[in-house]
């Protein structure tokens, strides 16, 4: 009689195979087996904020435009921290101060050009009054990039130690600066300096929601134009970095940087522009984003960790590890807010920031090199 | 007189603590020249010190055509015009054949351009498009070459180019090289294979513990059994 047998499992697929069922579960979760919540009392297990993706398409919409927009932000932020990690092996642990001071700059540049005050309204900013900030923000603190690896970590390198050091003592030098001088244009006296949170404000024609003609949705323009920002700056990176001689260089230099100088490169002034363009990108992610929510003293080890969390997930070095990563990173950190089971009525679970180090976990153990970083 | 192409001088090399390279000196004049011996003896750190990449840690002399090289940068050194070939190529795998040739060329001005490398290595030409990992090891030989090239060197400094291929690409790598000496191209070949040493350079230097133990000319080796066994220990080749 021949039996009917299972394949042996190979000890080596088991968390392979739990890592598929779980994600498996929470697809089926979100589209099909989450409920609303009950007007009145607690819930169960099934129940989240707005119920499953087939019960309420809306919401699922919205959220997912929620994620892929903030991804946008997040990658104009990360990809900055991506090119400098990956090209010269610094962990600029600044990059957050950076982010912080770009936003904060900008601020003080919008309100001297309306003079409006603390809250502008959205509907009063031009695209003058919003583009003028960030050309001003990007370039000052590519020129602080600029002192910081020249100055400072141009003389350690390969001391990856060293480098953590000096960075994040710059990253807590600027933080410090930040709450003693800003935000300096405030209606009230109360609210001057102090690092208090500010936002700026979207240019005027932003301020509307677009009819998407699905379930209903109408979505926020503004948050679609930060999406677009982030695929125009991929897409220039990436004509940059595959389309130019410097950026050949660079990605040689990513691969072997002493090749690359034995080929007559002056890979140092290479990783200067590197440095100087992922500066100016943090600054360009704080104006986007400043301008969406707001910026405060102590985002900076905030927007640090984002950025370290993408580059860990998609891989050094790679614009499209990147990419990857600020999606994923914030696809689990929208979803799971939204959609990990709640107390009933009374809303909302805290426990999203375990799933996005969960995710971290999981890319670690399966590939430590990130989804598009080359082993070894 | 003008100065002499390559004069090395009393050049030491360490990695931390070891003391790799004692003492070493010769000449690169009018004629090429191989750095034979076994593994191990310092041959490749004697191209990475001329190189100026570091580790190793460096000291003496070495000059191109009287400038001092040592304590310059490696970017400058092969804008002087030095070209390397290292061991095992060290192509760029994130890079195809054409991004190799074109980050390089057109930096220092002389006779080689793309074309021409495509000229001599028709091979590259219809593989472009391919990355630097997914060629053939005599392919990739090729490309590393090329781009050395295209740096427009005065020498070209070449480590065990013959590694790892198969007889015949030697063969065909042996007569670009000799086309090479005969448009003046000098070159400083570091060779554990006894035919592409001796077809190449008649002064062969024989690196042994980190000196330069002997030298001797390819004739001579070629006619003793007996210099081949003392000088690199391993079976003579026929001849």
């Amino acid at each position: 009689m021949t039996g009917f047998r299972l394949p042996r499992l190979n000890r080596r697929q088991v968390p392979l195979l739990v890592v598929g069922a779980a994600v498996v579960f929470a697809l089926a979760y979100v589209l099909l087996i989450a409920q609303k919540p009950p007007a009145t009392g607690g819930g169960n297990w099934r129940t989240t904020t707005f119920g499953s993706a087939v019960d309420d398409p809306g919401s699922f919409l919205r959220i997912f435009l929620d994620s892929i927009t903030f991804a946008g932000a997040l990658f104009i932020v990360a990809s900055g921290f991506a090119l400098i990690f990956g090209l010269m092996r610094v962990v600029n642990m600044a990059h957050g101060a950076f982010y912080l001071l770009g936003g904060y700059i900008a601020y003080e540049i919008q309100q001297a050009m309306t003079g409006q005050g603390f809250a502008i309204p959205t509907s009063q900013v031009n695209t003058w009054e919003w583009v003028v900030p960030l050309l001003v923000a990007a370039p000052c603190i590519a020129f602080v990039g600029f002192v910081t690896q020249q100055g400072l970590l141009r003389w350690n390198q390969g001391q990856e130690l060293r480098q953590a050091l000096i960075t994040i003592a710059i990253s807590v030098i600027v933080a410090d600066q930040i709450i003693a001088h800003f935000p300096r244009a405030t209606s009230t006296v109360a609210q001057k300096f102090g690092g208090n949170a500010v936002s700026l404000s979207w240019p005027g024609w932003t301020d509307r929601f677009v009819n998407l003609h699905v379930a209903g949705v109408h979505y926020s323009l503004a948050r679609l134009v930060m999406l677009g920002l982030g695929i125009a700056v991929g897409l220039a990176l990436w004509l940059w970095l595959y389309r130019t001689k410097t950026g050949m260089v660079i990605r040689a230099g990513v691969d072997d940087q002493k090749m690359t100088s034995a080929l007559g490169i002056n890979i140092q002034r290479t990783f200067a522009i590197a440095f100087v363009l992922g500066s100016a990108l943090a600054a360009f992610g704080a104006v986007v984003w400043a301008s969406q929510a707001n910026i405060a003293a102590g985002q900076d080890g905030q927007w640090l960790l984002n950025s370290l969390v993408v580059v860990i997930v998609g891989g050094m070095g790679s614009i499209f590890g990147a990419a990857a990563g600020a999606i994923l990173y914030a696809f689990v950190l929208n979803f799971s807010a939204t959609y990990l089971p709640t107390a009933g009525a009374d809303c909302c679970t805290q426990y999203s920031i375990v799933v996005t180090f969960a995710l971290i976990a999981l890319v670690l153990a399966f590939r430590p090199q990130g989804l598009f970083g080359r082993p070894g | 007189m003008s100065d002499p192409l390559l004069v090395v001088e009393g050049l030491n090399a360490y990695y931390g603590p070891s003391h790799v390279l004692q003492n070493v000196s010769f000449s690169v004049t009018e004629q090429a020249v191989a750095i034979i011996g076994r593994n191990g003896m310092g041959k490749s750190t004697l191209c990475a010190a001329i190189m100026g990449m570091t580790p190793p840690r460096t000291s003496g002399s070495v000059r191109l055509e009287g400038t001092e090289l040592i304590g310059r940068a490696s970017y400058k050194i092969a804008g002087l015009g030095i070209g390397y070939v290292p061991q095992g190529r060290r192509l760029f795998p994130s890079l195809s054949v054409e991004e190799h040739l074109r980050m390089v060329a057109g930096r220092n001005g002389g006779p080689w351009n793309m074309r021409r490398v495509y000229e001599l290595f028709p091979r590259l030409a219809e593989r472009k498009r391919n990355g630097g990992a997914q060629l053939s090891g005599g392919e990739q030989q090729m490309l590393a070459i090329g781009r050395a090239l295209l740096t427009n060197p005065k020498l070209l400094i070449m480590d065990e180019p013959s590694e790892g291929l198969a007889p015949t690409v030697i063969e065909m790598l042996v007569e670009t090289f000799g086309k090479f000496e005969e448009e003046g191209l000098r070159m400083l070949l570091v060779e554990q294979n006894l035919v592409v040493a001796t077809s190449l350079a008649e002064r062969q230097l024989v690196m042994i513990g980190g000196e330069i133990a002997a030298e001797t000319t390819a004739s001579e080796l070629a006619g003793s059994v007996e210099l081949q066994r003392r000088y690199l220990g391993v079976e003579p080749v026929a001849h």
